[in-house]
């Protein structure tokens, strides 16, 4: 028994060693070049570039690789260490972006939601770059959106490159399950709330599908827009309206009454879940930012017979966007190589390489139409003509911190029901952290 | 007569329950393995119960090109923990139960202590101290991180066995001049072999299992499974089918080791290895 | 062993031959472990302290910022809505989880102790949830819990309702105020086996002659575990009590893993994890980093003292 064990053990040991063996070998291959004092982790080989983001799977982690594509065909000599990390909307990514910023050990360039995400975060930590020696090199400042600059600039320095535009405030809905309900696309907030009772007695349980607590707070950010309307969304982040009104109060009455309409079990439910309900025709409708465009094409429903959309109901004019950019790290281990990052992934053919596959339109105005899809060719006339406002959900209008105590709230308001409570609680996250 | 009659009688029954009981156990395995074995169509939460049409392990070779070299790093950075905290464990464990110096019995709980941190509470200052010592980014930041943090464990599960052990046992060597070194290596080592297992077998799971450190401390090349079958599961579409073959390999290595090696934890710990 | 002996006058010279022989193995020991106990102090303690300072401090946002609020988060943090609901599904999750495990595992450890055949496979069978990570069957789990009534019944629902088994079916973890418990079957799952492999080493200990004098004084099989096993198990209930006790105050991966992060199963650990690295507030989350510590250090420290002090007696 004893003698078997021990032989157990020294095969253990013996893999131990050859192991160890193997493990400084590699060890040995990426560090021996490492030349800075803190860029382990980024190796400071010449020519590559380390980039992190939260994109590692379907359609995104798809739309970078052809990005990266084009980045290496224009720039063949820089290896492109994809530093993506998954896992809950970015929970773990953001934990490792932020242990590496503290540690002083920063990815070359890393993705960022445009807004106050950006210019409330890592601008005000003083952690990225200004790039407008790349926007006048590059003659960005025309083909960028004028809407768009004001927000990723901070006293007249511009921070990031945009990839791409996203809109939040879209409905998706089942047209067989309108039909055969006889209902219309409803376009006021009154009219959705009629659509749903006629759906509810028609026996349908949960007539709206939604998903786990972010999307709950995406359809709050919506329904806020449809209630208060774009002026009056806007003055809550700019200081100039007022968290304790009786319009806040309203439009918080009106997200209580939406939530009678949901599943029950919609803190189980993912965004791609809600939205399968909706080409199931167990649900009528799902409100969620154009994403979920991209997941009804890949699981081949068509667009018009499989699924609709329109506007979230109240806010139709309205464009509530959100964008992804790229950043330059300051004391990035690997500038050079990083700026030639960002020029790929603002030029034209690296955002036309990545939207398509993405399933979003191209920050830059002067996309190729042909590339694009029914949706992102509606989307894209709507973004020209729209009024446009930002997202809270997705890091437009509110800094990191005062969206992490809007959403504590939400979820204290999901348990107790309470909107005086909720209300209150809004009022002392904006005084805190507005 | 009667009381071995009632003793046979229970032991019948006592099939019942524990069969019960095993189908739990197994469950999540089965699920596993049965989607694991399905095509992408088959897959649907409505159908888990159902078993797959025809047995395909495409699935679990597709899983297997997406995580082979990160199944290696897990090895890379296991293997070695594992030993040198095996190692680390017995010395502290022998000094503080076979040859104790003054404050002994104040080293033991600080060590001790170290066991019960939780770990969300240490993780700044550890990628801070990582990146300065030069290591972030390697396996081998992995490998000190579950060494240092397998100090405890491994240490109270060293002391326990060898305190069990009798004094007359090292007296003996001492009174023949043996010194601390020759101690060890002649007479406790060879003793210590169900703890090693014990212990081995604990910081191996560990550190396989780790899923936290390693998101934090290694960079892409060197991700073990762990990480790399989190960043499987897309943000869109998820090929729920490759997804549980490649959760299947990532368990295979630990499953293993506690199939096969199950008894001799089993057994280690029976011989007061960890009665803590 | 004689250590307490040994003399602190290290420089004296004068002690006779065979003291110093000890002194100076005894500094052997001390070096043997000094390693260990170095990379313990930097690693925990300092790190600790480090927590606690920033614990005290108004650092809010990516930059570090040191200035000394006093108690002012922990004072927050005894008024934060959250935080309470925090803290009473840690007690809801602790209560069902270290229940769960002793009373299984308990169960399975006496009917393994009956002398079966196959026994070193249920043994293994029950152990190995213990191998494997809830990243891996966080998915599995969160299949198998999932909370859909009516037509889109699924998981173990569905499993209930093919069985007609249709009372048990539940909505699991998206129960208003006790999903929570809901959350701790997973983490039974995987911890009752070992639960039952501390008490199966404990029921071994036990010697038959014990059971055999209870059998002959009339006890019945009932009398003998309440009366004689039980109290003899004391130890072990104990220590599996710390091992379950403090996990649970630290669970973390399996909620993210089965339900992600909402505030009706939210838990101290997650908190800190999501006010950390969500919201930069950082004061705030090494505030809750050091309550949880020291609920730890509630539990552990005592039994600690205790257990060593049994030892020393004994």
């Amino acid at each position: 028994m004893m003698r078997k064990t021990l032989r157990l053990l020294g095969l253990v040991l013996a893999i131990a060693l050859v192991a160890a063996a193997c493990g400084s070998d590699s060890d040995d291959t990426t560090t021996t070049t490492a030349g800075g004092t803190d860029d382990t982790t980024a190796p400071a080989e010449a020519g590559q570039v380390e980039v992190f983001s939260w994109w590692t799977g379907g359609g995104e982690a798809a739309g970078l690789d052809a990005m990266i594509a084009i980045f290496g065909e224009t720039d063949p000599d820089i290896e492109f260490v994809n530093s993506a990390v998954a896992g809950g909307a970015g929970t773990n990514a953001r934990a490792v972006l932020a242990s590496r910023l503290q540690a002083g050990d920063p990815p070359d360039s890393w993705q960022g939601h445009a807004g106050q995400e950006l210019i409330g975060t890592y601008v005000a930590a003083d952690q990225i770059e200004p790039l407008n020696f790349l926007y006048d090199q590059e003659g960005w400042l025309d083909v960028m959106p004028e809407t768009l600059i004001p927000l990723i600039s901070k006293d007249g320095n511009i921070y990031s490159v945009p990839v791409n535009i996203h809109r939040a405030n879209v409905l998706w809905a089942n047209p067989t399950v309108l039909t055969d309900a006889g209902i219309e696309i409803p376009t006021t907030l009154d009219e959705f709330f009629t659509a749903m009772d006629t759906l509810k007695d028609g026996g349908m349980e949960a007539p709206l599908a939604m998903g786990e607590e972010w999307t709950t707070l995406h359809l709050l950010e919506t329904i806020m827009l449809a209630s208060m309307g774009p002026d009056g969304w806007d003055g809550l982040w700019d200081g100039s309206g007022a968290w304790d009104s009786a319009e806040v109060t309203k439009s918080l009455e009106d997200f209580a009454k939406i939530l009678t309409y949901t599943n029950e079990d919609s803190s189980a439910l993912s965004w791609q879940d809600a939205g399968q309900l909706v080409i199931d025709g167990s649900s009528a409708f799902n409100i969620m930012g154009d994403w979920q465009e991209g997941f009804f094409r890949e699981i081949g429903s068509e667009p018009g017979t499989g699924y609709v959309w329109a506007a979230t109901p109240g806010t139709g004019g309205n464009f509530q966007f959100l964008s992804d950019s790229f950043v330059l790290a300051k004391n990035a281990p690997n500038r050079d190589e990083a700026i030639a990052w960002l020029t790929v992934a603002g030029s034209l053919a690296g955002q036309d390489a990545f939207n398509p596959v993405k399933g979003s339109i191209p920050a830059r105005s002067d996309g190729d139409r042909a590339l694009y899809g029914e949706y992102l060719l509606s989307a894209m006339d709507d973004w020209a003509s729209d009024r446009v406002v930002g997202s809270l959900t997705h890091g437009v209008v509110a800094n990191d911190s005062w969206k992490s105590e809007i959403n504590t709230a939400m979820g204290l308001f999901l348990l107790d029901g309470d909107v005086a409570a909720f209300q209150t609680a809004l009022v002392a996250a904006a005084e805190a952290s507005g | 007569m009667t009381a071995i009659a009632g003793v046979h009688r229970s032991r019948k029954w006592v099939y019942i329950p524990l069969t019960m009981m095993a189908l739990f156990y197994l469950l999540p395995m089965f699920v596993m393995l049965n989607t694991g074995f399905k095509s992408f169509d088959e897959v649907s939460l409505a159908t888990m119960w159902k078993l797959p049409s025809a047995l395909s392990v495409d699935n679990f070779r597709l899983a297997w090109e997406a995580l082979h070299p990160n199944l290696w790093n897990s090895v890379k950075i296991v293997v070695p923990a594992a030993t040198i905290s095996s190692f680390l464990g017995s010395i502290n464990g022998y000094v503080l139960s076979k040859w104790k110096f003054r404050g002994a019995n104040v080293v033991f709980p600080l060590l001790l202590f170290g066991m019960f941190i939780p770990y969300q509470s240490i993780l700044i200052p550890l990628v801070q101290v990582m990146s300065w010592v030069g290591l972030a980014g390697t396996t081998w930041a992995l490998v000190l991180v579950h060494v240092i943090y397998g100090i405890p464990i491994t240490t109270l599960i060293f002391r326990n066995y060898f305190a069990a052990l009798p004094e007359s046992l090292i007296e003996a060597a001492k009174v023949d001049g043996a010194g601390i070194w020759q101690v060890y290596s002649r007479i406790l080592l060879p003793l210590s072999i169900p703890a090693f297992v014990v212990v081995y077998i604990w910081q191996f799971t560990a550190a396989w299992n780790d899923f936290l450190f390693a998101v934090l401390l290694t960079s892409t090349d060197n991700w073990p499974v762990t990480v790399a079958l989190n960043n499987m599961a897309g943000s869109q579409i998820i090929a729920w089918n490759i997804q549980m073959a490649g959760s299947f390999l990532a368990a295979l290595p630990t499953l293993l080791i506690y199939i096969f090696l199950g008894r001799y934890f089993l057994r280690g710990m029976m011989t007061g290895a960890l009665k803590e | 062993m004689t250590t307490a002996e040994t003399d602190i006058d290290v420089q004296g010279g004068e002690a006779p031959p065979k003291h110093k022989r000890f002194r100076m193995e005894n500094w052997w020991g001390v070096l043997w472990v000094l390693p260990s106990l170095l990379a313990v102090m930097i690693f925990v303690y300092g790190f600790i302290a480090w927590t606690a300072r920033v614990s005290v401090s108004k650092w809010k946002g990516l930059d570090p910022d040191y200035t000394f609020v006093g108690g002012e988060n922990f004072v927050n943090l005894a008024s934060d809505r959250r935080f309470h609901i925090d803290v009473v599904n840690t007690a809801i999750f602790t209560v069902v989880f270290v229940l769960g495990c002793l009373l299984i595992g308990l169960g399975l450890a006496i009917l393994l102790d009956k002398g079966i055949r196959a026994e070193g496979f249920y043994r293994s069978l029950f152990l190995f949830p213990m191998a494997i990570s809830f990243i891996v069957t966080g998915v599995v789990w969160r299949w198998l819990m999932n909370p859909a009534q009516g037509e889109r019944l699924s998981g173990l629902n569905l499993l209930f309702d093919n069985l007609g088994l249709d009372f048990m079916i539940n909505s699991w973890h998206a129960t208003p105020t006790w999903g929570i418990a809901a959350v701790a079957l997973p983490a039974v799952w995987q911890m009752s086996g070992y639960t039952m492999a501390l008490y199966l080493a404990g029921l071994r200990g036990i010697p038959e002659a014990l059971r055999e004098a209870a059998r002959v004084d009339g006890a019945s099989e009932f009398q003998i575990y309440r009366r004689v096993i039980m109290p003899l198990l004391w130890p072990v209930t104990l220590a599996a009590l710390i091992i379950l006790g403090h996990s649970s105050l630290k669970v973390f991966d399996l909620i993210i893993a089965l339900a992600g992060k909402q505030v009706a199963l939210d838990v101290p650990a997650i908190y800190m994890w999501t006010t950390t690295f969500d919201g930069f507030f950082f004061g705030r989350g090494a505030a809750i980093g050091m309550v949880l510590l020291f609920s730890v250090a509630v539990l552990v420290i005592p039994y600690l003292w205790y257990s060593l002090r049994q030892e020393a007696e004994g």
